[in-house]
């Protein structure tokens, strides 16, 4: 057990009394400095339904495939989607309604009729689509200069979320379970559809 | 063990009495984006008609069984984001009121007479009016709404008016609630009547 000898806590009140003679600004509360360009990165894919709908899905299907498909697509999607970034800061111009609508639409549809991929397939997709949407992400980041940073946390966090969801479908053993992952694919892509008619409105 | 299973069966009502309560978060600066969620949310529970048909689409979904009280649910969001898809892009339909009226009534009395078609004939005919219910909402849609978050609140109101359906439809099992069901699919059939007067005269 710990104990407190009369010097330590002599040392200890020194400390503490340097460091109150020497305030510094606190930046506790992040209004001036934002939550830093990481933090900006991983929150980005948080609130951005056009990019987290996709990622759900695509784990969703990864997770009914089974565990090498999770795994496959665990460090695929984060990876493509980190280049497709870097990609899209170097270079990029472009609009992404339409690659959301066409990925809720495609992998809506495969979670809801539980397509039997085989690994490469559903590797190439997880490619294709970090690919696609990272490329739109970097293009919209590059205005605001925050690049590299901001996808490096946006990679992390679209980890974090793909093994979540993989390590929770993945498990589903009874029929009603997974039926319930083949409704939510139905309304991805129901989502889709309507987005897709949101897209024609708009520009009628 | 927990199983993920249980852990779902416990988390359900809590979800569902969650979007059902959904307030608008201004927390952060999108806040027209909790706006439009809860605008496509409150869309589909605020059509007397839609909510009654939808209902019904569980309740019979739970009579037929397996693999039905899954197919229905499955098929009937997608045709009828297809159906709000033709309205968004202003494609005609000439007599959209009429046929949410007749599917009241005709799933109304599915569920009454406990009808058991095919798989197929019933996915069918399910499918056939969500065009309608789909059509409606989508020509009806506010202007200046985030349109996927919207799309998100719309389509889950209606799963969930399935998921309400289908768990009122669990009681089939007792002789006393297969009573209750066709008595309630009466009702859903005489409401269609109403509504048909209405969209007729």
């Amino acid at each position: 057990m710990f104990r407190c000898t009369r010097s330590d806590a002599a040392i200890a009140g020194a400390i503490a009394m340097a460091m109150a003679m020497s305030p510094a600004r606190v930046e506790a509360h992040l209004n001036s400095t934002g939550l830093g360009p990481v933090y900006d990165g991983a929150v980005h894919l948080l609130l951005s339904p056009e990019d987290l709908v996709p990622a759900f899905a695509l784990a969703l299907l990864a997770g009914l495939r089974g565990v090498r498909h999770g795994r496959s697509t665990l460090f695929a999607l984060p990876a493509a989607w980190l280049l497709g970034g870097l990609v899209g800061i170097a270079a990029g111009s472009g609009s992404g309604t339409t690659t959301t609508v066409v990925s809720l639409l495609v992998l809506g549809t495969l979670v809801a009729s539980d397509a039997r991929l085989s690994l490469t397939m559903l590797t190439l997709l997880a490619v294709s689509l970090g690919l696609v949407h990272g490329f739109v992400n970097g293009v919209g980041m590059r205005p605001f200069g925050v690049g590299v940073q901001a996808l490096i946390g946006l990679a992390a966090a679209l980890f974090v979320l793909t093994a979540l969801v993989v390590a929770f479908v993945v498990q589903l053993r009874q029929s009603w379970s997974r039926m319930a992952v083949r409704v939510l694919g139905s309304w991805i892509a129901a989502s889709g559809l309507l987005m897709l008619g949101w897209v024609v409105h708009a520009r009628s | 063990m927990r199983t993920p299973e249980k852990l779902l069966r416990r988390l359900l009502p809590l979800l569902l009495a969650t979007l059902w309560w959904t307030q608008t978060l201004f927390a952060h600066a999108q806040h027209g984006e909790s706006a439009s969620f809860r605008t496509g949310f409150q869309h589909p529970v605020s059509g007397f008609d839609h909510v009654l048909a939808m209902m019904a689409v569980g309740l019979w979904g739970a009579q037929l069984g397996a693999p039905a009280i899954w197919l229905l649910p499955v098929a009937f969001p997608m045709v009828m984001a297809m159906g709000g898809m033709l309205g968004l892009m202003g494609v005609p339909l000439p007599g959209t009121e009429i046929g949410i009226a007749a599917s009241a009534i005709l799933l109304g009395s599915a569920v009454m007479l406990e009808l058991r078609p095919p798989h197929v004939v019933a996915a069918a005919v399910v499918t056939f009016f969500a065009i309608f219910h789909g059509y409606a909402h989508g020509a009806e849609l506010p202007p200046g709404q985030n349109g996927l978050v919207y799309s998100m609140g719309f389509v889950i109101a209606t799963g969930c008016l399935h998921a309400i359906g289908i768990s009122v439809g669990v009681i089939h099992r007792w002789s006393w609630g297969q009573t209750l069901l066709r008595t309630a699919g009466g009702a859903v059939a005489g409401a269609g009547a109403f509504f048909m007067w209405r969209a007729l005269y």
